[in-house]
């Protein structure tokens, strides 16, 4: 049979971003594929540099619009790590809850655009009219739906009132209530069983030889947590599971998240009502003294590593964001080998991709005058993942 | 003659505006407001909008994000894809004008730097309140004869 190669993207009704994934076919099963990425590439990091310490977290927290708040707390852990300053406890809890929150309505978000992609609208609609209860409370607390902007270097911007706090556990029953619903759903529903079981297999073996993290790597039994395993902030004096599933596909994937909203809730109810009584920022000076950090940090799709360095001035000399999806775009062109071509949008957006968080920097050193070559940087690329076994070089 | 073929059109117009959404390099922000609009609270369908997969069906293009460079070629033939009458709504600070993100270098700015904009919705990002009155204000502009 000959082989069809069918594009998907950058423009496609089944990506809310721009991101090409060449499919080659033999039918309608996808026998390879390859990935393309840098379409939603803007210069962030480089922008970062020509903005001081403060303006910068702003621009951080642009990297991604779900995301936004892990991005930032990543960044300022760094910040204030190298300036050595103590974060009051009531803000790190502030920013715990707020992180929680964020977790909730981008679990809930990507349910429905699953749900969306198997045609199962009704859920769809259900999930984000749900979604919309977390919406409130993060507004509530930050006067904004999406980006939050409640970090600053030392702490956080805004307190939560006694008020605010009863309004928001308040709807924590109710989301509680619904999540329920959704597992039973998950648990017995026939149609979503019927789409998303053995699709998207990725073995344990495979997952961990690809990086993968965050709840791709957890349905694919990992028990792979930073905030388990490398606890910053409050999360090592609060109780919860990592959840992981063994299926290792798609409804693995849908599984762990479902879950992991309960155990956010889980988390809030341990944080709200005993916030630490005290201050919420501390002052920084507008100079940070010279030195490097790297914070790792549990963003809803994964681990979010940053790295900020610091050569004494009023700007970062360098910010390097790795986001989550970067991680798992190589375990996506794995899963779509050997299933249909009507379940590629699912499979890839079981992962969540976020292109805005994924298209980083790649080739610049030194100046103008010492680019280095995407093409020398590809062959680098190449051999380095040949040998852990990774072929790249079909990828284009 | 004429007068009532062109208030018959603009009532078709009016009452089934679809629309494309196209992230031209958004940080997903405006993206996720742009949905939530079409979901149950908020319900633009209500007044006949209806999110569509491709140019060729669609009377609205709205466009998220400051434009990168990569996506400045898809962006025009999108829009040179589209049918007329075609209306641009500009979605968010960055889709504006480059908001934060102007003068990056992958960023090449606002949409009105590419294609023509009819309506700028402002907001980092704007609450699909403010999408909604954006909306329905393109639409009043088009019922007039805009």
């Amino acid at each position: 049979m000959p082989k069809i190669t069918v594009p998907l993207g950058p423009q496609h009704p089944a990506l809310k971003e721009p991101g090409n994934f060449m499919l080659i076919l033999e039918g309608e099963e996808i026998v390879d594929a390859t990935l393309r990425l840098g379409y939603n590439h803007r210069g962030i990091e480089t922008a970062a540099e020509s903005r001081n310490f403060v303006q910068a977290t702003y621009l951080i927290e642009r990297v991604c619009g779900i995301c936004s708040h892990a991005h930032a707390t990543c960044y300022v852990t760094n910040v204030e790590h190298i300036a050595g300053l103590e974060v009051p406890k009531r803000a790190q809890a502030i920013r715990v809850v707020v992180g929680e929150l964020e977790r909730i309505h981008s679990h809930l978000l990507w349910l429905g655009v699953a749900a969306h992609e198997i045609g199962f609208d009704t859920l769809f609609m259900y999930s984000w009219r749900d979604r919309e209860h977390v919406m409130d409370a993060l507004e509530t607390i930050s006067g904004n739906r999406v980006h939050y902007s409640m970090n600053t270097i030392g702490g956080v911007r805004r307190d939560i009132s006694k008020e605010d706090l009863d309004e928001i556990l308040k709807k924590l029953s109710v989301l509680e209530e619904r999540t329920k619903y959704y597992i039973k759903l998950a648990t017995q529903e026939p149609t979503l069983h019927a789409r998303t079981k053995g699709v998207g297999m990725l073995p344990t073996k495979e997952a961990l030889k690809r990086d993968a993290c965050g709840p791709l790597a957890r349905a694919s039994a990992i028990a792979r947590d930073v905030r388990k395993d490398d606890p910053s902030l409050v999360y090592n004096q609060l109780d919860f599971k990592v959840i992981t599933s063994d299926s290792c596909d798609v409804f693995g994937r849908l599984y762990v998240r479902v879950f992991e909203i309960l155990e956010s809730v889980k988390i809030l109810r341990q944080v709200l009502p005993y916030l630490p009584e005290g201050p919420i920022a501390v002052k920084t000076p507008p100079k940070i003294p010279a030195g490097e950090w790297v914070t790792r940090y549990e963003a809803p799709r994964g681990e979010d590593v940053h790295y900020v360095k610091s050569d004494g001035g009023t700007n970062p000399a360098r910010v390097k964001v790795r986001a989550p999806t970067l991680a798992n775009f190589e375990s996506v062109a794995y899963m779509l080998k050997g299933d249909q071509l009507a379940d590629a949008p699912l499979i890839i957006a079981a992962i969540d991709p976020c292109f805005s968080c994924t298209d980083r920097a790649t080739l610049v050193r030194g100046g103008s005058s010492n680019v280095e070559l995407m093409k020398d940087l590809r062959t680098r690329a190449i051999e380095y993942y040949k040998k852990k076994g990774i072929d790249f070089s079909k990828v284009s | 003659m004429k007068s009532i073929r062109k208030q018959v059109a603009a009532w078709a117009r009016t009452s089934s505006p679809w629309a494309i959404h196209f992230n031209s390099g958004s940080c997903n922000g405006c993206d996720i407001e742009t949905v939530a609009s079409l979901t149950p609270r908020f319900d633009v369908e209500r007044f006949g909008v209806m999110l569509h997969g491709t140019p060729r069906h669609a009377d609205i293009l709205i466009v998220t994000g400051a434009i990168s460079k990569q996506q400045q070629d898809r962006l025009l033939r999108i829009y040179n894809q589209m049918s007329n009458p075609k209306f641009v709504v500009a979605v968010g600070a960055c889709a504006a004008g480059g908001g934060v993100l102007q003068g990056c270098y992958g960023v090449l700015g606002g949409v009105d730097k590419l294609i023509p904009v009819d309506l700028y919705v402002p907001g980092c990002p704007p609450r699909p309140e403010a999408l909604i009155d954006g909306i329905v204000k393109l639409l009043g502009g088009i019922k007039g004869g805009k």
